[in-house]
């Protein structure tokens, strides 16, 4: 015991600097984790506060999740969450490398910089900004879109509420943000290369075609494995803001844009399903822990300090 | 000589120029779609807002108009206080979480603190394992009693594991343990080396860090849709959010309340809301380019490990 205190004095700077940061820790990320119990429980509002709360909200054990997997909701959301998720990752990963490739081939590197800042750009934007920007194509009866139909004389489309245009567009609005972000991160390693590889490949006389698939992305695949796996390790988190800002929040689209995190959000603030909310949210946290360790694993194997841990 | 050389090397090493030229063409296309919605907005909100209703949302519009603008600029101070709302966030808010992730990335990285490994992953954890939305709701809102005010929006963002993982590994590959020695030799303390030697030593990590919480706060809308309801606390973004749906917003907080119903239906509607978005977007547009370096480099510098 003395050893103990004396050790802690013997570390009192590092200590105090630790303490701000570790508080933080604590309130906004381990207690929370206490407040997940409410998932095991039908919550009551108590106005004595947090522990109140929670204490006096009676026991219902799994009820909340069987109530939750016996609605379509569950389905809906998994389906939702994963299948966005999934080609966010594949169509992604094939754009930004194409990119990155495409980019490091140029001649004339001013250009090519004045490129990249335009391609940055999505990436600095706030998705309220962007459901504008999506607003000012899909408007029904302003929209650039519906303009052009109508020079064909088609129809104007109802964007807004009708759903099966939905996947289309939020892939290509997801894609829109991030492949310029990515792309010149790929870039990046793409620098990084030795170029001896590629004197030697054209004293053999590679083409320029040869070399990309026999220098360019095999040196590339380290950190393509790793980015697709860190991405898969959070394929059961969505992307709030472009799921909830770019459909505007329309009811008729939710069998195509609601996702888990979107449905968590309305049960706390619209539907007022706490309980449920919670449970779904803990269930999207413990599939979410097996897929970061799982794919974690996996980074491990392959390169050891590319692992998150 | 030199321009013979030159000449070979280019030869050798680039694509043909005809392929150069498919290149440029498909990079151009794709940065300027990027670009082109933010040019779009703009040019909607210098549209005539008659023009707008009977043409729609023109490339080229028929009439041009400064309107949107002065009505902004004269609608009272909604747009003023949200940017100053914004702007006192993100500047207490990158601070603020400077300051804890530098102190506690530092901890976590001198072998000599005794506790290191605790801390670490006590920080780790937390990238594994979430209580989610609602419990997190639950903690700030009843718990901390943060509701509608201005810490709701400056601590959840404060601090990220993931930032404190990618400058304890800046501070262990940039500041050479040699260094920090020599100063204990000096005689000089934890805290004193911590902030004469290894801050400046690890600025450009520090800058890294610093802009991407600049950012973070700068585009944060979603805490304040969880916490905040006071209109006078309502950050930039979020209050586009708020606007989006009912343009009363603007007209509830206009200055001038002597507006008359036949004034209040010429107010130029869509075409102010859009400058609303090109004003809360333009400051970024500006400072981008300078800073953008720093943004892929936090992902090169972040070769996280144990």
């Amino acid at each position: 015991m003395a050893a103990f205190f004396k050790n802690l004095i013997r570390n009192k700077v590092m200590l105090f600097m630790v303490l701000p940061g570790a508080i933080w820790f604590f309130f906004f990320s381990y207690l929370p984790l206490v407040g997940t119990i409410v998932a095991f429980k039908q919550y009551r509002f108590n106005r004595e506060g947090f522990w109140a709360s929670i204490s006096k909200s009676e026991w219902v054990g799994w009820d909340n999740f069987k109530f939750l997997f016996s609605t379509n909701d569950a389905y809906t959301i998994t389906r939702n969450t994963l299948l966005y998720n999934l080609a966010f990752i594949i169509l992604g990963l094939i754009l930004s490398v194409a990119m990155a490739v495409l980019l490091s081939e140029l001649v004339g590197k001013t250009m090519a910089k004045i490129y990249q800042t335009g391609m940055f750009l999505p990436y600095f934007l706030s998705w309220v900004i962007v459901g504008y920007f999506a607003f000012s194509f899909l408007s029904m009866d302003r929209g650039m879109i519906n303009q052009i139909l109508g020079w064909f004389g088609a129809e104007p489309v109802q964007w807004y509420s009708d759903p099966k245009y939905w996947p289309y567009i939020l892939v290509f609005v997801s894609l829109w943000k991030s492949v310029g972000y990515n792309s010149v991160v790929y870039l990046a390693s793409i620098m990084g290369i030795d170029k001896s590889l590629y004197e030697a490949a054209m004293i053999d006389g590679a083409s320029k075609w040869q070399q990309i698939k026999n220098i360019t992305i095999p040196m590339l695949s380290p950190i393509i494995i790793i980015m697709t796996l860190l991405a898969v390790g959070r394929i059961f988190y969505a992307d709030f803001g472009l799921f909830y800002q770019v459909p505007r929040d329309s009811g008729t689209l939710y069998s195509v844009t609601n996702v888990i995190d979107t449905y968590v959000y309305r049960g706390l603030k619209t539907t007022g399903e706490i309980g449920m909310s919670t449970a779904a949210g803990l269930y999207q946290s413990v599939v979410g822990f097996v897929l970061v360790i799982v794919s974690n694993f996996v980074v491990r194997k392959i390169d050891k300090d590319s692992a998150l841990f | 000589m030199a321009e013979v050389i030159q000449r070979k090397k280019r030869d050798f090493h680039h694509v043909s120029r005809g392929a150069n030229a498919v290149l440029h063409t498909i990079a151009a296309i794709f940065s300027f779609l990027c670009v082109f919605p933010f040019l779009f907005v703009v040019i909607i909100s210098l549209t005539d807002e008659k023009t707008l209703a009977t043409d729609g949302y023109r490339l080229i519009p028929a009439k041009w108009s400064f309107e949107a603008y002065k009505f902004v600029f004269q609608s009272g101070d909604t747009l003023l206080r949200s940017y100053g709302v914004t702007i006192l966030v993100t500047v207490v808010g990158t601070l603020v979480s400077l300051i804890l992730i530098s102190l506690y990335a530092y901890a976590i990285s001198r072998k000599s603190f005794r506790y290191r490994r605790f801390f670490s992953v006590f920080a780790i954890l937390t990238m594994l394992f979430n209580g989610g939305m609602i419990p997190t709701y639950m903690v700030v809102s009843q718990l901390l009693g943060l509701k509608d005010t201005l810490w709701a929006l400056i601590l959840p963002l404060a601090m990220n594991a993931f930032y404190i993982m990618i400058l304890r590994t800046f501070y262990s590959t940039s500041v050479p343990e040699a260094i920090i020695e020599s100063g204990r030799i000096d005689g000089a303390g934890d805290f004193y080396i911590f902030l004469r030697i290894v801050l400046p030593l690890s600025l450009p990590g520090l800058a890294t860090i610093g802009l991407f919480s600049t950012l973070g706060y700068w585009n944060d809308w979603f805490n304040a849709l969880l916490y905040i309801d006071n209109p006078n606390l309502v950050p930039l973004q979020s209050m586009l959010m708020r606007i989006e749906s009912s343009i009363q917003f603007i007209q509830q907080n206009s200055a001038n309340s002597s507006l008359s119903m036949a004034a209040l239906q010429s107010i130029p509607q869509d075409t102010s809301r859009m400058a609303m978005v090109v004003l809360a977007t333009l400051p970024i547009i500006f400072a981008y380019p300078f800073f953008q370096r720093y943004f892929v480099q936090g992902l090169t510098v972040g070769a996280v490990k144990e």
